[in-house]
Parts: C-alpha cells; structure tokens; sequence
C-alpha cells in the first residue's frame, strides 16, 4: 500500500450520520482532527438516504428541524474543524499496530491511522434487501446484480428487473437503451415513485420496447455458472419462464451490523456494549456512539448519541495525548476560531 | 389497568399465544410485540421504512387503510400478501380487541 492511500489523523470516526459528524466539533474544541469513513457516497446516514424530508422534533433548542436540514447544519457547525472524509468506502478492518495506534482499512484498500476510533454506525451499513431466493448467492456477481454499476455490461443481453419504486422505474427507462430484452416485474399493478417515470415506463411497454409483468414476483433462478432465466409466479397466470442474463433486483437497503461484528468488540443484539462512563468498548481507544450502542437504559435518540459522542471526546484526548491536561471550556467563552457567531 | 384488549400473535415457530395489550398509551403492534419480547426489530422505531414489523392480519378487524408510505415499503419487503401490514402502522385500540396476527418470515 503506498502512502498516498493512508490517511492519519487524531479520531477516525466510523459512520457520517448527526452522532458521527458532532463528534468532530466536540473533537475540534479539543483541537483534535477527525477523519470520517461512510459507506454512503453522501455524509447524514439514515437522515439523508432513508428520511430527509421527516421533521424531527426532539432535537434541542429546534421546535421542529427536516432530517436533511439537521445534517446540513451540522456540516455547517463542523466545517471550521476541517474533518476528512472517505466516503462510499465501508470500514473493514481494524488492526492495531506496533506503535500502538489504530489501522482502519476500507473495503477499497484506503487505510486510517490514529489513536482513537469511534464507530459512530447507527444501524450498521445499508446493503441492498435481497430477495429470499434460496441459491441467489451462487447467482451474485454472476448475472444477479443489486447495483447497476456499468450500464454497457447489459448490452445486447436479456435483462430482469424487479421492484416498483424509483429505482426500478429509473434503471428500466435507462437500460431499455442497452438491453436486447428488458422486463420489469412488480408485485402490484400501482407503482409509486415519480409520475414522469412511471408514465415512461408504461409508454416503453406499450410501445413493446420492454416488457411489464405486475402482480407477480420472481421465485426462482437458473442457470450454470451463470444466471440464464429466471422463474416468475403470477398471481393469476401461475409461473412464467423468462430468459435473463441478468436480473436486478431493487428493493431498496436495508442496514446490517457488517463487519463491526466480526473486531472482536462485546456485541449484544446487534449493538456493540459500551461503559457509559465514556462510552469505551471492551476495546481500549475503540469507543461507540449513537444507535450503534448499547447500555442499560439506552435510548436510540440523536440528542442522547450527541451526549455520548461530547463524553467520548473528553477521553479520547487522554488516549491521544496521554500526558497532557485538559481543561474544560465553555464555547461561550472561547468561541470558534473560523466561525462566526449568528 | 382498565383499557386492555387481547392480541393473539402467532410467531415464527407457529406458537401461537395471547397477549394483554394497553389501549391508553398510543402503543403500536410493533411496540407490542418488543415489550414482549418476540423477534420483532422495529428497526426503523415506527416510520414504515424497515418492513421488519411486517405481519398478515388473520382477523377481520377493521383496521385504518395503509397510507402511501406503507404501502411503499411493503413493495420493498418480501413474503407480501393481501393480508400484509406493518405491526408499526397498527394502532392499537379498544375496537381491535381480539386482533390475529402472524408474524412474518424475514429474509435472511
């Protein structure tokens, strides 16, 4: 791994979600630097990819605030602290190193180095809700794709989509272009998601460019090596065969605990076990804030996970410099160097 | 406790039991369900965007229609049918005394 790929810094903070992205001003009074992995391409977590548009009305000092606003302003409150981030990359491993500081690998190969980590996870990392197929494992990667990365990879192919929401109607009006064949299967006949779309779709399966199949859900898959068709039940018709290359199934993401389950943290249903004193994991300079933890008495509240993730920084400075005294400070007496006051 | 109704709940294994459910205190089936302690995640704390409280209604209670959201995350979860619901949605009340439900299966 070459140098370029690795990022040093005093806190690297697994998770960009509120908990995650307040912990770097509550670093950056400390004047410690912070340095944020999310497997999102976007900083919020659930706030911005699942509910952006919900008001949320127990955050402190906001009668009522949008999710994506609450996330916006944090970015704001934390930009004069500089944080780093890698997003789109998920937090593999970590591995502690001879000088005793912390390596985090991405998925990617990036690598993080620091003192601290906090894994600030929320409900662990989105994956792609799949669909219970028995052998849909074997078909991943081999015709059963949960993303659409290269659109050129379905030229000239037979290509399955299901799902009714944008993301179906959206990837079946772009890869009509490409595929030889396309179907679309939903469960209902209604599909929601925009009205421009769905009027698309409908046109592209009038006009015979795709074909649509509602009311029916796809229950098996074949093929040899590599998906060749795939067998759909209808709710009235009984089950149709279609050849596909590729079936594509969009049924949204769904948060699983992932790798953090696997370093060897005291985990307990799904959520890694803190000492509420300063939110310390079994494992020393590793912390855990926001919904990822749990204590007795947990609450999965972003105002609690603001609390902890304040706690976790006033400890994590002894970790990082562990001879040095801390005094506490009000922002009302020291202000924020590059921001300024409302 | 004066407002109480019976919940019978059929969970995954096929057990099916009866449980006494408060109608004063705004809960949900969700809730229900975790305050007893069966397998139910609620993992998105009651917006309809996890689908992980999902249930058949077995009863013919009358229940209030699924709104837009609902049924939006219902065509993202698997093992639907014409009788799914998620427990988060359904309110708990007096009307509902009696309420069959069957937890259903989740993906793996």
């Amino acid at each position: 791994m070459t140098q370029a790929n690795t990022i040093e810094t005093d806190i690297i903070i697994i998770g960009a979600g509120p908990v995650g992205l307040f912990a770097v001003f509550e670093a950056g009074l400390l004047k410690l630097k912070c340095h944020i992995i999310d497997v999102l391409p976007q900083a919020g977590g659930q706030l911005t990819e699942i509910y952006p548009k919900k008001p949320i009305y127990d955050i402190p000092g906001y009668p009522s605030v949008l999710a994506g606003d609450l996330v916006k302003n944090l970015l704001q409150q934390i930009e004069p602290f500089n944080p780093g981030f890698t997003l789109g990359e998920r937090a593999e491993q970590i591995e502690k190193q001879d000088d005793g500081k912390w390596c985090v690998t991405t998925h990617r190969g990036t690598k993080h180095i620091a003192p601290v980590i906090f894994i600030a996870g929320g409900l662990g990392c989105f994956e792609p809700r799949k669909p219970p197929l028995d052998n849909i494992a074997d078909f991943e990667e081999r015709g059963v794709e949960y993303f659409v990365k290269n659109p050129e990879q379905f030229n000239g192919k037979n290509v399955v989509i299901a799902g009714g929401g944008d993301s179906a109607l959206d990837w079946t009006i772009y890869l009509a272009e490409y595929a030889k064949g396309l179907t679309l299967i939903h469960r209902r006949t209604e599909f929601r998601g925009a009205l421009d779309s769905v009027e698309k779709v409908q046109h592209l399966a009038e006009s015979g460019r795709i074909k649509l199949i509602t009311n029916a859900q796809v229950v098996g898959l074949q093929g040899n090596g590599h998906l060749q068709g795939v067998d759909v039940l209808h709710d009235t018709e009984g089950t149709i065969h279609i050849d596909a290359d590729y079936f594509v199934p969009l049924f949204g993401l769904t948060p699983k605990l992932g790798p953090i389950g696997e370093w060897g943290l005291g985990v307990n249903n799904n959520a890694v076990e803190v000492n509420t004193f300063d939110y310390s994991t079994n494992v020393p300079g590793v912390y855990a804030i926001g919904d990822i933890n749990t204590y007795p008495g947990k609450l999965k509240l972003i105002l609690c996970g603001f609390h902890e993730a304040t706690l976790a920084c006033q400890s994590a400075f002894k970790v990082v410099h562990p001879d040095k005294k801390l005094s506490f400070k009000y922002t009302t007496v020291t202000g924020i160097e590059g921001m300024t006051p409302a | 406790m004066e407002h109480n109704i019976l919940v019978t709940i059929v969970d995954r294994n096929g057990e099916s039991k009866e449980y006494e459910a408060p109608t004063d205190m705004g809960l949900n089936v969700m809730e229900l369900c975790k305050s007893y302690e069966l397998p139910v995640e609620g993992t998105c704390g009651g917006m309809a965007l996890c689908a992980s409280c999902h249930v058949y209604v077995m009863s013919d209670h009358e229940l209030t229609e699924p709104t837009d959201d609902e049924l939006a995350m219902l065509d993202q979860a698997f093992f639907v049918k014409p009788n799914s619901r998620l427990g988060c949605q359904i309110k708990l009340k007096d009307s509902l005394d009696g309420l069959k439900l069957v937890l259903a299966p989740v993906a793996s």
